[in-house]
């Protein structure tokens, strides 16, 4: 007789997501609902669901949910967890709702060491919307709103979150991760899991940037997806972990 | 046992609030409602509760929201260019169904303005402001003693509807101090919210708070929703009061600082014998029509006056439907207006509407 090695966490609804063929906000959302699971939070976790791709979040992960407004999951999370510090809180965001017009809510949530967490997805484009450039973009990668590709010059240069929050003094745990090869997936897995620890034990920020393909926008196949994530964002972006708090395994 | 002591108005409503059972206040310093904020850090702890100082107006009224659905009693208050970056939110707020006050100590405006005293928000207020269809309950309190009366009712009302209610004030009543009667402390209200988001617990549903509604025919179901909570609002809610209205031939129509302004001049034209009366709205959402209407019926006419180029005279003009004149006066830019030329306004249309009734008679008669 076999023994059952792998099964969909209980959190995670059983239910077909909406997200394209080779999406990685589909993997994300497991692990997010394993590290739940497993440190059995759901009873007492209220997520914030961001505007973009993964809006409908609350569809997938089986806890209390509330939907804010472009960019402002970071505050809403604030008022939740000040209202209800023993409850576990929770945001996750795109690229365009943390890094773009969230920008001030993200750093003045992380500043203050606000005991919530916080997963940043990193696709490095606007999914959404139909695939606009995003702060994350990378230099020379081509979007709706960059035909020619991103110029440092007239866009900017593309925002590395983790090294900016890593400069604060509150966090207590900043990772980046990536989901694009099974190992990277047991990695990122560790990271969240992590994060969510993090809070329970009441040690404030916590924070994992996962970077993470999206096949429709940049316009390749998921196996190609993979391969650019690897090769372009991966030197741009590397995978690391900025800061652990002491006792966190 | 009920105190009676001399407060500022800004003040007395940040001591109502806590004394209604707020214990959250998320807010961003702006002239002139700071002792508002004030108030809170240094008094919300003293009872438990929490005062945080936010990054932004933005970050303030998503705290709120965010604490809302935790089901507390929460509260932010701003002035006009900080009640504009909290639009948003109020948005959110109204179509998320969630109760909590929201406090405008308005300044002037457009645009940066100055900390002088106007009416000039009273669009934004009662219109909307943020983006769809939704209202708040806008209460505008005349007196220090309604700043504090008001509050308490609107922590009630906002729960009662699950509906964010506006207190409108003006810089005036932010800063004159009156003495006050204060309210005993109400023990926290324990209201229930089944719907607040808290954790599943032992749940077999997660609870969700949200305003999305990507299929039509559920958003417009949503909306039809909506319409008939402020249908009830308007049937129950609607406050106002009458000043010498019984047997007034002109009637100023006026809210807040500007009323009691009117209340000076009516005093002032009655002595003279000439039959004037003022009509305060408490409730600009919802709008005292009803009053209005009436009188018209009874064949007064009206001035409104405001602290703003005229933006409540539309209101009045749509209540009086055209059966009488309405006349406007108003100041803005933070100019006070004299009762005395708010009484010679009254005057002279009391003059005019006696020319207009004995002209009329004869215009049949010469033809
Ligand atoms: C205030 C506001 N501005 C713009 C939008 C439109 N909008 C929806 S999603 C989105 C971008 C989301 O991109 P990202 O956060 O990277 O998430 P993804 O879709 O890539 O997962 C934008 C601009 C909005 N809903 N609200
Ligand atoms: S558009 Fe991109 S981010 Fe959105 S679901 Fe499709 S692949 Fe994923």
């Amino acid at each position: 007789m076999g023994t059952k090695v792998f099964s969909r966490p209980d959190c995670l609804r059983d239910v077909a997501t909406h997200y394209c063929p080779g999406c990685h906000h589909g993997i994300i959302h497991r692990l997010v609902a394993e590290a739940i699971d497993e440190l059995e939070l759901a009873p007492r976790t209220i997520g914030v669901a961001p505007v973009g791709c993964s809006v409908f979040i609350y569809d997938y992960i089986d806890t209390d949910f509330i939907q804010a407004s472009h960019g402002r999951a970071p505050a809403v999370a604030t008022g939740v967890k000040r209202a209800l510090p023993d409850r576990i809180v929770f945001t996750y965001q795109g690229d365009g709702d943390l890094a773009a017009i969230g920008t001030s809510e993200i750093i003045h949530t992380a500043a203050r060491g606000e005991n919530v967490t916080v997963i940043f997805v990193n696709n490095a484009i606007y999914g959404m919307t139909g695939g606009q450039s995003a702060p994350t973009t990378l230099l020379g990668q081509s979007t709706t709103t960059a035909p020619k590709g991103r110029d440092a010059g007239a866009d900017g240069a593309p925002i590395q979150v983790c090294e900016m929050l890593n400069t604060l003094q509150r966090p207590a745990f900043i990772s980046r991760v990536s989901v694009h090869t099974p190992a990277q997936v047991v990695r990122a897995k560790k990271a969240i899991r992590r994060a969510f620890q993090c809070q329970q034990e009441g040690k404030g920020f916590s924070f994992v940037e996962v970077l993470s393909a999206c096949p429709t926008n940049w316009g390749m196949t998921p196996l190609d997806a993979n391969k650019w994530l690897e090769q372009q964002m991966l030197p741009y972006y590397p995978i690391k972990d900025f800061r652990i708090p002491e006792g966190v395994q | 046992m009920a105190e009676k002591v001399l407060m500022k108005g800004n003040e007395a409503l940040a001591e109502a609030a806590i004394r209604a059972g707020c214990r959250f206040f998320f807010g961003y310093p702006i002239t002139p409602q700071n002792e508002l904020l004030e108030y809170m850090a240094r008094h919300l702890p003293e009872v438990g509760g929490t005062f945080l100082q936010s990054e932004s107006e933005i970050g303030a009224i998503n705290m709120v929201f965010g604490a809302a659905c935790a089901g507390v009693r929460v509260m932010t208050s701003s002035s006009g260019p900080g009640i504009s970056l909290k639009q948003e939110g109020v948005s959110y707020i109204a179509g998320s169904e969630l109760p909590a006050v929201i406090v405008n100590i308005m300044r002037t405006g457009p645009g940066l303005g100055g900390i002088a005293p106007t009416q000039s928000d009273y669009f934004q207020a009662t219109k909307g402001g943020g983006h769809g269809d939704y209202r708040l309950m806008v209460l505008a309190p005349a007196s220090v003693q309604e700043m504090v009366d008001l509050t308490a009712l609107a922590f009630e009302k906002a729960d009662e509807y699950r509906n964010p209610v506006l207190i409108l004030g003006d810089g005036v009543l932010g800063q004159m101090m009156e003495p006050v009667v204060l309210p005993e402390p109400s023990p926290e209200k324990t209201v229930e919210k089944p719907w607040a988001t808290t954790g599943k617990g032992d749940n077999e549903k997660a609870k969700l708070i949200t305003s999305l509604y990507i299929k039509p025919e559920e958003a417009e179901c949503f909306c039809d929703h909506l319409r008939a909570k402020y249908s009830a609002m308007e049937e129950r809610e609607t406050r106002f009061e009458c000043y010498r209205t019984d047997d007034a031939e002109i009637i100023a129509v006026a809210y807040g600082t500007a009323a009691r302004l009117c209340m000076a001049a009516v005093d002032m034209v009655r002595e003279k014998g000439i039959r004037v009366g003022l009509i305060r709205p408490i409730t600009l959402f919802p709008f005292p029509s009803a009053p209005l209407r009436e009188a018209a019926e009874g064949g007064a006419w009206f001035l409104t006056v405001e602290l703003s180029t005229g933006q409540m005279v539309e209101d009045v003009r749509l209540a009086v439907g055209g059966r009488q004149p309405v006349d406007f006066y108003g100041r803005s830019g933070g100019m006070v207006p004299d009762p005395r030329v708010i009484a010679a306004r009254l005057e002279e249309l009391a003059e005019k509407k006696a020319n207009a009734e004995t002209a009329q008679p004869n215009e049949g008669g010469a033809a």
